[in-house]
């Protein structure tokens, strides 16, 4: 008896640990298969076949890219800061992998009657922590452009800070929207409340009840993340590289590895945030079975981020990347206005509804 | 201007429409034509698996031949590497000293015979030029190399094996006149091959 109460003690204490090893792994692990998945979906949308040499399909390819990263040589430049020039990686590579704490990954699981959600850190603001890591993340481009000392690196850290910054605020304005929808700053909250898929006569899922927030905060998540259209800041045709064009071996690695996790953890925001996170439909009919409603919860979540990062990368594949006046006007211009036209219309209807006083 | 073939259409920089505007049915419209592509047939050939065919007239890798005796047909008496437009061949005669008859057909040979691979231009004129029927062009594509030296192939790599079940099959590379006229029986060494039989790739796409 004793023993038990220990040992449920020592989870209690050690699950979160656990979660943040797994957390860590994951986005890791599925960073770095994202690598080959997208140079293969890639190949596929060229009518190519795409890495096919390393293992059978190429799939130890990430391994063998991941090889020649770390045994090249490294050279930082005579006329860099080197603390900076070595931060600014570190800085893109901890935030990257910090914002997937928050995250509930699926529904709470029962280990030995005690309950334990599959969730790094509960914290009461977690949307708002996730909006403040993420915008710590354009330091780190910021810091690697500055501390090379070479124009076009310094060019390319200031397109990303700016754009960075454009897009912050519409992408602001619209989980402020998806705040006064769900009236909570805890990602848990906001996770249950769209649990099912179909309630009182409509979906429960965010998407449904407001898609105009979900296509601003879509937009601007693959502005964040620096991907195509909005690729501006490593545009390799116009800046030699942008941010990193000084940076090489496992340095540059993690400015791109860090990419990836960005995609990954943005796109597991869009889920938790617009899809329903963990929850998927007839989830009621297994209630008796927590462990279970836990295990598919928490595959779905899964499944929806995955297709949200295959999205990422069917639109790079597709549209060209934007001029810089073009990314500029459809960030103060359009989506700007945009967002706060939404913000006005959502209350206006909440208030008409009555759900707000 | 009157418009001679009808095909021409005139641009109209025209007022966009609010769908056009919003650019995301075009986006969407793009984005299914990518998809579709993800479906198709790839175009990409598995390079050392899979060869791209080759017409049976290729000109690739040379060969020195021998004759029906396994006698070098060579003689080096130049006109290759005078006719050759890339100045690749070069080459050192020697005499053929007594018993030697079996290895050298003509009292002449090439103790020397080079070609630079890297200068070659595969136009096919020494072939044309050998009044001996001692070189020709096949379907083999010359290997890469990490060396520059490594492209200049002597005899080691030019001449024919001796077996007569090895020699290098150069039947396709010759037009019906061609072998029409070396059906004549001075030219004996010609029947070591078959015109019909089909070279080249055994794989195709």
């Amino acid at each position: 008896m004793t023993l038990s109460i220990v040992l449920v003690t020592f989870a209690g204490f050690w699950f979160p640990l656990i979660m943040a090893g797994l957390v860590f792994a994951v986005s890791l692990g599925v960073a770095a298969y994202s690598t080959y998945v997208e140079r293969k979906f890639a190949a596929f949308l060229q009518d190519r076949l795409g890495p096919s040499r390393a293992g059978p399909w190429g799939i130890l390819q990430p391994l063998a890219d991941g090889v020649k990263m770390v045994m090249k040589e490294e050279i930082i430049p005579n006329v860099s800061n080197k603390f900076l020039f070595i931060l600014g990686p570190a800085i893109a590579m901890l935030t990257a992998l910090m914002t997937g704490a928050v995250i509930p990954w699926g529904p709470k699981i029962n280990i030995g009657g005690e309950w334990f959600s599959l969730q790094v850190a509960d914290v009461n603001i977690g949307v708002l922590y996730l909006l403040g890591v993420v915008s710590i993340g354009v330091y780190g481009i910021m810091i690697g452009g500055w501390a090379s000392n070479n124009k076009y690196a310094l060019l390319g850290a200031l397109r990303a800070s700016s754009q960075m910054i454009s897009y912050e605020i519409a992408m602001g304005i619209s989980v402020i929207t998806l705040i006064m929808l769900s009236g909570t700053l805890q990602t848990s909250e906001i996770a249950a409340q769209q649990h099912g898929f179909w309630a009182d006569g409509w979906f429960t899922w965010n998407f449904f009840k407001n898609p105009l927030t979900f296509l601003i905060f879509f937009i601007c998540a693959l502005a964040e993340t620096n991907r195509t259209p909005f690729d501006l800041p490593e545009c390799e045709t116009e800046l030699v590289g942008g941010y990193h064009t000084e940076y090489s071996s496992m340095k540059l690695g993690f400015y791109l590895f860090a990419e990836y996790v960005n995609m990954f953890i943005s796109s597991a925001v869009m889920s938790l945030f617009f899809f329903g996170g963990y929850n998927f439909p007839f989830m009621d009919e297994l209630s008796n079975h927590p462990n279970l409603v836990a295990v598919i919860g928490a595959a779905s979540m899964l499944i929806k981020t995955l297709f949200f990062v295959m999205v990422f990368m069917w639109i790079r594949w597709t549209i060209p990347r934007f001029r810089y006046d073009q990314l500029m006007n459809l960030g103060w211009k359009i989506l700007i206005p945009l967002s706060l036209a939404n913000l006005v219309a959502t209350g206006i209807t909440m208030w008409a509804t009555g759900k707000i006083g | 201007m009157q418009s001679l073939t009808n095909r021409s259409k005139v641009v109209v920089k025209k007022e966009m429409s609010f769908a056009e505007k919003l650019y995301l049915p075009a986006v969407a419209k793009g984005m299914m034509i990518t998809m579709s592509h993800l479906f198709k047939k790839k175009v990409t050939i598995n390079y050392p698996e899979v060869e791209r065919p080759r017409a049976e007239v290729y000109r690739g890798q040379h060969v020195l031949k021998r004759d029906e005796n396994g006698a070098e047909r060579c003689t080096a008496c130049g006109l290759c590497a005078v006719a050759c437009p890339a100045e690749a061949i070069t080459m050192e005669a020697a005499e053929r000293k007594k018993g030697e008859e079996g290895l050298y057909r003509e009292e002449k040979y090439a103790a020397v015979y080079e070609i630079n691979m890297l200068r070659c231009i595969f136009c096919g004129l020494c072939e044309e030029a050998c009044p001996k029927e001692a070189i020709f062009l096949t379907d083999r594509i010359v290997p890469t190399e990490f060396e520059r030296d490594d492209f200049v192939y002597g005899k080691d790599k030019l001449v024919e094996p001796t077996k007569k079940d090895e020699r290098i099959n150069i039947g396709p590379r010759q037009t019906q006149t061609t072998i029409d006229f070396k059906k004549n029986p001075e030219y004996a060494h010609n029947l070591l091959w078959d015109p019909n039989k089909k070279i080249g790739p055994k794989k195709g796409h």
